[in-house]
């Protein structure tokens, strides 16, 4: 469906949306370490760890005898609540609690904002939760509604409560690729459908 | 007490996407629970989280939101192309929206087929005597 649809472009714009804690910035991390053998930007338990944009471009898949080379940018995650309380929990004083919260309001407009400029995106779901979430809802239906090709990465595959049936049964449009990030599990397929989508 | 303010698709059918987003985002913040009749266009989803982010405080601290739509993927061509035109002269009223201020709404669980809608339990304070 998506084929040729890059070709002749010089720098293929990669995102990875989702909601908070979802594992964006794991799988970002996975993906420059495989082919950059570097990080792209700090994980953490308390939500909202990445609050901003964040880019890294040229980066190089192969697989299969095929590659691709794109930018990959990595977003805060999609939230429509935040409440610094919520961070409270996790140790923060309440100026850090309160200061995190603001930057992540902005984090999320910042996300959004993006959104038009991305060729294609990872849509990243936490494979223990429902997916019936309207954060991801809103995602995926964005990115139907832009034209946008979407791989669906339901990560976190390692943990006990993992469901991937259910989160192919919320989309069964689309193509959805079970992994961990944390753990490497099942990245060759992983590669092969982003090779696949962006090719 | 929790009210909940009945959002008819005629109330919204004319109104542009900035002036939808406002109405709705008025309602709930004078901590109403807004229902919708039909959606919002996946722009105007983004629209609304995007203002809604911009106006987070100590006061209101964002929003809860569902959407149920019927499912689409098991119905007939024919009758697809005939909903979408219907869509095309009357606008999409097809399913309901929720949308909750989040100091009130804890959190609105969907499966396919129910809602269940969290609220914030507060105890009522004892007088004292």
């Amino acid at each position: 469906m998506f084929s040729n649809l890059f070709k002749g472009k010089r720098h293929i714009k990669l995102g990875i949306y989702g909601p908070p804690n979802s594992g964006k910035t794991t799988i970002a991390n996975r993906i420059c370490k495989d082919w950059l053998g570097e990080e792209m930007g700090s994980v953490s338990a308390v939500p909202h760890e990445t609050r901003e944009v964040n880019i890294k471009e040229k980066i190089t898949v192969k697989h299969k005898g095929k590659d691709i080379t794109f930018n990959l940018i990595d977003t805060p995650g999609i939230a429509t609540r935040i409440d610094f309380e919520d961070f409270l929990k996790y140790g923060l004083s309440e100026k850090e609690a309160k200061k995190r919260a603001k930057e992540a309001t902005k984090g999320v407009i910042d996300a959004i904002k993006w959104l038009d400029d991305m060729d294609c995106v990872i849509a990243v779901l936490d494979s223990t939760l429902n997916p019936y979430n309207q954060v991801n809802i809103t995602i995926v239906g964005n990115l139907a509604a832009r034209d946008i090709p979407v791989l669906i990465c339901a990560n976190k595959i390692d943990k006990k409560k993992s469901n991937i049936k259910k989160i192919e049964a919320a989309f069964p449009q689309y193509e959805v690729i079970p992994i961990s990030a944390l753990k490497g599990t099942n990245m060759e397929e992983f590669y092969e459908s982003l090779i696949r989508v962006l090719k | 007490m929790l009210t909940l303010q009945i959002v008819p698709y005629g109330e919204i059918h004319n109104l542009g996407s900035d002036d939808r987003i406002k109405k709705l985002m008025k309602i709930v913040k004078d901590d109403k629970i807004v229902l919708m009749q039909g959606r919002l266009e996946p722009e105007e989803e983004t629209g609304l989280i995007q203002k809604t982010m911009e106006e987070v405080k100590k006061s209101f601290r964002g929003i809860e939101i569902c959407t149920i739509y019927p499912e689409e993927h098991s119905v007939e061509i024919f009758d697809k192309l005939r909903s979408q035109f219907a869509k095309m002269l009357l606008g999409n009223r097809e399913g309901i929206t929720i949308i909750g201020p989040a100091n009130i709404v804890k959190e609105i669980r969907r499966d396919p087929n129910k809602i269940q809608l969290y609220t914030f339990n507060k105890s009522p304070r004892r007088k004292r005597k």
